[in-house]
């Protein structure tokens, strides 16, 4: 297919067309037995037309192997640690870095440590947990707000609230991150996991029970339920910090602020 | 080594063969051939030597890879190859090819340093491509059964030269429980990571899947490390998740169905890296059933995407575009999924990121033109999509890949070309493009130049896309008088009557596209004829397929009609009497036609007076 030196040119110069020529239509040119009329057509999803576009697409989809963050490939920096005060992790790729810091650092509550993983759950927490007016404000109007974004439902109670996320939102009933407050109790017997033949699980968290908790061989204020395992607090080596020193640097309320 | 590398290769064999044929359209899985029978040495990847030429302008190694394997890709290679980039670090893709099979690396720019390494191509070549043809076909087969699912697999394999490369183990009940304790109670961190990539690895093999999912409390366990706060911990029970997510077997994918909470959760983070596998995973279970995204939607995936879409991580985006391509591309997605999209703000980033310039990337364009044309196809409310400036962006986009493909020769580019004609094309037909003049209109010379260096690209790439080019080129003429002013004055008759001998499809476009110049009047016609349309309709009309014929019948009547002074003396090429010598049997009418009924009946005889000249065309 020939096209002309122009055309190339005409594709980067000034916009603009040509003035359109006349048109003159006869009532004879869609005479029987000749019926064309020109018309702009479109095609539905599903179209046969589409085939071949579509499977090239998928073909695309399917051949494609990118890279994940693969730790052993990542380009080594010299060991650092973790600059944000007290935490002593060490890391050796920036990747691995960055995951821990927003993982642990990036949106933590100052006032009881624990790490979320964004931002309007932290607000959320602080307002709920840390906030004395939202306690007098919550026994007269609707005030635990529905987790999930886009949804704007309050509720009276966090009790509530929770019932609607599991039956509205279909969350699980044990969503980590929406523990009430009072309830520093042991994990719901429900989780417990068969793979291990010892007590009750804890789905794994290293602070046991509390998933938010950031750190657990420094005891939080409450005393730990009864039942809990403690066993991890033993067995982690005191080099090992989670973070426990991080309150030191966010426990101001204007420094909360500049994290926010 | 020889021989333990050659029997893992045969088993990974068997495992890609299965995989693709059945990730390629859910087709039955085949009768296990006699594994001594199938059983060959993987030869060397021929595809650098072939396929690859490195090129300027950086594009995202998605594409890149997609064009150095599109040949050459086979299921044999598929769980062997893996693609190290460092792209992200460096803004440019000096990846290497692993395979680990067979252990080669390569640089990317350094593929001409290689070949001496490899083996003459020949016949792998051919087989490379039946097979490419047979996936092809399987994929054609499941769109027409509507059973089109493909899913993106991230995967990062080192092989571990301790472990003896054998990476995709398959785990037993015990194994499986064994690492999860480990990892869920070890002591040492390094050793409960550890715990996890060994338990990663076995997940890559069917089996290990069933197992795991059969196995009381495991997804539980896995949630349990997916939340914790152990960083590298929630990373490795990610890309656990990701590949069960990636599994063709149902039961697997609707297994993960506990985690879809914590994923959309997580997707407000802020670790870009975390984010993009969650995406992943999500779109592979999105495309899963409809069962997982009776629970997606309502757990808030919708408002989830249009806050994660403001990301600036291009990695995050190209996942997201995948996750709602998926997401869009889903049977209800017209009644179910498409009315909240369009009510929330992700139409706007959307167009925002598909505004072309030099930011723009291709992996993204390609995931979010996918979602436009899915959306705009669906024809829910396609007025707000112009309403935000669709059409004018659209239009630009189209310039900015005409651009591109002038500057390099090399493909991937059709798969953001094809989605956006489609857009263009659809949208055109919508009502509000209807009012004159306004930013709702494409007025542009450059549309038609850019569509014509799109033409000629599909030509020599592509010529399947051919018909979606014309298609738009067809819905840009039909009721233009510019548009038809502009094909006339640029010359582009003859490029187009170029395109007549590639198929019957083809033909009856172009024709359909010269038939909406010509009904426009005489003076339109007076630019058609004389000139080198006429030895083409000859040609046509004498074709086989009923359509085309009708076609070009349809046209010359119109010549006829708007230029009744063209003589037939000496001088004119003289227009035989035609007799069709096939059978003219109930012809079809394209959808460029219309419907109602044919217009050719059998046994009918028409004596069609063309000027001067009579002409009888018996209809057998």
């Amino acid at each position: 297919m020939q096209l002309s030196p122009a055309l190339y040119s005409r594709l980067v110069g000034a916009p603009g067309a040509a003035e359109p020529l006349p048109v003159e239509r006869d009532p004879a040119a869609g005479a029987p037995p000749f019926r064309f009329a020109a018309r702009r057509v479109r095609f539905p999803r599903d179209h046969e037309f589409f085939e071949d576009g579509d499977v090239q697409r998928h073909l695309y989809l399917q051949d494609v192997l990118t890279q994940v963050t693969g730790t052993p490939e990542r380009p080594r920096v010299p060991e650092f640690t973790c600059q944000v005060a007290g935490c002593c992790q060490v890391f050796d790729t920036l990747e691995g870095y960055e995951h821990h810091y927003h993982t642990l650092h990036r949106n933590v509550c100052s006032f009881c440590r624990r790490a979320f993983p964004s931002v309007h759950l932290l607000d959320t927490h602080i307002l709920e947990w840390h906030d004395s007016l939202f306690q007098i404000l919550s026994e007269r109007q609707d005030m635990y707000q529905c987790l999930v974004e886009g949804c704007a439902e309050k509720f009276k109670t966090s009790k509530d609230r929770k019932d609607h996320l599991v039956r509205r939102h279909l969350y699980p009933a044990d969503f980590r991150f929406d523990k009430p407050k009072k309830s520093r109790g042991p994990a719901t017997p429900g989780a417990t996991v068969q793979v291990s033949s010892e007590a009750r699980g804890d789905e794994g968290e290293q602070s046991g029970g509390d998933a938010m908790e950031v750190c657990s061989e420094h005891a939080a204020p409450l005393p730990e339920p009864v039942g809990e395992r403690r066993t991890y607090s033993h067995r982690i080596p005191s080099t090992i910090c989670f973070g426990q020193g991080a309150s030191r640097g966010f426990k101001s309320t204007k420094k909360r602020k500049e994290h926010q | 080594m020889g021989v333990e590398l050659l029997c893992w290769n045969w088993e990974r064999e068997r495992i890609g063969k299965e995989k693709y044929q059945r990730q390629s359209g859910r087709c039955p899985p085949p009768p296990r051939s006699n594994p001594a029978s199938s059983f060959r040495p993987a030869p060397p990847c021929p595809c650098p030597t072939l396929f690859y030429s490195p090129f300027a302008p950086p594009l995202p190694r998605s594409a890149r890879l997609h064009f150095a394997l599109c040949s050459a890709h086979s299921h044999l290679f598929r769980p062997a190859l893996r693609l190290r980039g460092t792209s992200r670090l460096l803004g440019s893709w000096t990846g290497f090819l692993a395979l680990g099979s067979v252990r080669l690396f390569f640089g990317s720019a350094m593929w001409s340093g290689r070949q001496g390494r490899l083996r003459p191509v020949g016949c792998v070549v051919e087989e490379l491509r039946c097979r490419r043809r047979e996936r092809e076909a399987a994929l054609r087969k499941a769109r027409r059964e509507q059973q089109l699912i493909s899913k993106r697999l991230l995967r990062d394999d080192v092989p571990v030269e301790a472990e003896g490369g054998c990476v995709a183990m398959i785990l037993g009940e015990a194994e499986i429980q064994q690492f999860l304790q480990l990892a869920q109670r070890g002591t040492e961190e390094k050793e409960r990571e550890r715990a996890l990539v060994s338990l990663r690895r076995g997940l890559q093999h069917p089996e290990t899947q069933r197992t795991f999912i059969w196995l009381e409390g495991s997804m539980r366990t896995l949630v349990g490390l997916l939340t914790s706060n152990q960083a590298l911990l929630q990373l490795e029970a990610a890309r656990c998740l990701h590949e069960l997510s990636h599994s063709e077997q149902s039961a697997v994918a609707e297994a993960c169905l506990p985690a879809t909470s914590y994923l959309l959760t997580y997707l407000s983070g802020h670790s870009s890296d975390f984010i993009e596998l969650c995406l992943y995973t999500l779109g592979n279970l999105i495309v899963e059933s409809e069962a997982v995204r009776r629970q997606l939607l309502p757990q808030g995936i919708v408002p989830a995407l249009a806050a994660c879409i403001q990301s600036p991580h291009l990695t995050v985006l190209e996942a997201l575009g995948y996750a709602l391509s998926q997401l869009l591309q889903a049977k209800e997605a017209p009644e179910m999924i498409i009315p909240s999209v369009l009510g929330s703000a992700l139409p706007q980033h959307i167009l925002r990121l598909l505004q072309p310039g030099p930011k723009l990337n291709l992996g993204v364009a390609v995931e979010f033109a996918w979602c436009l044309h899915y959306i705009i196809c669906s024809q829910v409310n396609n007025a707000l999509l112009i309403s935000h400036g669709g059409l004018s962006i659209l239009g630009m986009l189209l310039l900015d890949v005409a651009g591109a493909v002038q500057r390099t020769e090399d493909a991937g580019l059709e798969l953001l070309a094809c989605p956006v004609l489609r857009c263009l094309s659809n949208l055109l037909t919508e009502a509000a493009v209807e009012v004159m003049g306004g930013p709702n209109q494409l007025e542009d010379e450059h549309v038609v130049a850019a569509l014509f260096i799109l033409l000629q690209f599909f030509l020599q790439k592509q010529p399947s896309l051919l018909p979606e080019g014309l298609w738009l080129l067809n819905n840009l003429t039909a009721n233009s008088p510019c548009f038809c002013t502009s094909l006339l004055s640029m010359d582009l008759i003859e490029p187009l009557l170029q395109l007549l001998p590639v198929s019957n499809v083809v033909s009856v476009l172009v024709l359909t596209v010269l038939c909406n110049v010509a009904e426009k009047g005489p003076a339109y016609c007076q630019r058609l004829w004389p000139g080198p349309l006429l030895p083409c309709l000859m040609g046509t009309l004498a074709s086989s397929d009923t359509e085309v014929v009708g076609q070009s019948l349809e046209l010359l009547q119109l010549l006829f009609l708007y230029r009744p002074e063209v003589s037939f003396g000496p001088g004119t090429p003289i227009l035989r009497p035609l007799i069709s010598p096939w059978p003219l049997s109930f012809p079809s009418y394209s959808h460029f036609s219309g419907p109602g009924k044919p217009v050719w009946t059998p046994g009918q005889n028409f004596q069609l007076l063309f000027g001067k000249a009579l002409f009888e065309i018996e209809v057998g």
